[in-house]
């Protein structure tokens, strides 16, 4: 299935404030990069979107650095992501996540900024940018500003990024305590999740689900439990009343639930 | 817009947003890139950018400015993997196969098996149950 092409207006720039300087002068356009989203809902017609900004040549978009924070430029892509000694180092869960995206063919081309952008609850990447207090680096031709993964959501599929923005990077601060990552799925590869958790654990433990809720969510109150000590069937309990999973195409509430369980008692007795 | 197809120069007048797949299917006539599912899910339009794998679905034709594509044409109809799929049965229907011997080449000289089952774990194939295209490959390789 495809869309004709002859609707569809591209703009392709070659630096990023050319980039701005279209979305400020020209009005909203749908930023490309991998297009692991964006095409497959072009070509299935579930996007009204016909306007696009291809940012694939923006190199300055590329890269990874860790000094004070580790800096994950926007393009990079889920290989980049695994093969990054930076990345393994600070956030080996975003590697686990990374390699469960799709097979080779989409982690070479998918990015981590698209995943944030997407907005999908089930983003794989999106839990583990939550339990780590990323904060997305947001630029437009008029300035920069910072907003954390969990106040960048506002709905199902939607973000406070203005039309007029491009998400330039993701910057994580180190992250104190052992990270774990999990997918439960139909596939390990090419397999949208059921429910999808990461999980911290230190001296305030941090969990964060998707596919449980219209966005990405951390589970403050199950992680108040654990940090005052409470014991693992008393944060399952808050983690029940907390997450409001729904029934969709790939599994039920109730499944969601109950797994949602299962992976913080598993998380919780393989973290020890 | 400039690229380089197999090898050689080529420059093709085509929508920026065309996808990839059709420009090469359409454009350049080279039809052994075959479209399964057209949304990313079963690899068989798989070639190789810049000599990594990806699918050519999911590719706008802008993204291969400058960039070197291989599809299945480009190993020449006698590569190693290209015989030992005929041999070993590792095509059947034949629609997957551009794509997993693509996936599998990417993946450098005498992978283990391991590497190909996650280097291919993006192609589908409902013919072989994938046992035959590992030996396709392991063969090919040893």
């Amino acid at each position: 299935m495809r869309t004709a092409t002859n609707p569809l207006d591209l703009r392709d720039p070659r630096t990023l404030d050319e980039a701005l300087a279209i979305l400020a002068e020209d009005g909203p356009r749908t930023p490309i990069a991998g297009c692991t989203d964006v095409f497959v809902n072009l070509h299935f017609g579930t996007t009204p979107a016909r306007r696009f900004l291809n940012l694939w040549a923006l190199d300055e978009l590329r890269g990874i650095t860790a000094g004070g924070t580790l800096r994950i430029g926007a393009l990079t892509t889920y290989t980049q992501l695994i093969r990054s000694e930076a990345v393994n180092d600070w956030l080996p869960a975003l590697v686990a996540a990374s390699r469960e995206v799709g097979g080779a063919q989409i982690q070479n081309r998918g990015t981590l900024a698209g995943n944030v952008a997407n907005g999908s609850p089930a983003g794989d990447s999106l839990p583990v940018l939550a339990v780590a207090d990323a904060v997305i680096v947001l630029r437009s031709a008029s300035g920069e500003r910072r907003v954390p993964i969990t106040a960048l959501y506002t709905g199902y599929r939607a973000t406070v990024i203005r039309p007029d923005e491009l998400i330039v990077a993701i910057e994580v601060p180190r992250v104190e305590g052992r990270q774990w990552f999990r997918k439960v799925g139909t596939r390990a590869a090419q397999a949208i999740s059921k429910v999808v958790m990461a999980g911290v654990r230190g001296p305030e433990p941090r969990i964060a689900f998707g596919s449980v809720a219209a966005t990405v969510v951390r589970a403050p109150a199950t992680e108040r439990v654990l940090a005052a000590g409470g014991s693992i069937d008393d944060a399952r309990r808050a983690l029940q009343s907390e997450i409001r999973p729904i029934d969709d195409v790939r599994s039920t509430a109730e499944y969601r639930l109950r797994v949602a369980g299962n992976l913080l008692r598993q998380w919780w007795v393989e973290s020890a | 817009m400039r690229f380089i197809l197999n090898g050689a120069p080529a420059e093709v007048d085509a929508h920026p947003m065309k996808r990839l797949l059709d420009v090469l299917r359409e454009d350049c006539g080279l039809t052994g890139t075959k479209e399964g599912c057209g949304e990313g899910e079963c690899g068989a339009c798989t070639v190789l950018i810049d000599g990594e794998p990806v699918v050519s679905c999911l590719v706008p034709f802008a993204q291969a400015r400058e960039a070197e594509v291989v599809t299945i044409e480009g190993l020449g109809g006698e590569h190693p993997y290209q015989r030992a799929f005929a041999e070993f049965s590792g095509a059947q229907c034949g629609i997957c196969t551009p794509g997993m011997i693509l996936a599998a080449v990417a993946l450098g000289p005498a992978p283990t098996l391991e590497e190909v089952r996650t280097g291919l774990a993006g192609n589908l194939c409902r013919c072989t149950g994938y046992e035959a295209i590992y030996r396709a490959i392991h063969s090919a390789t040893a």
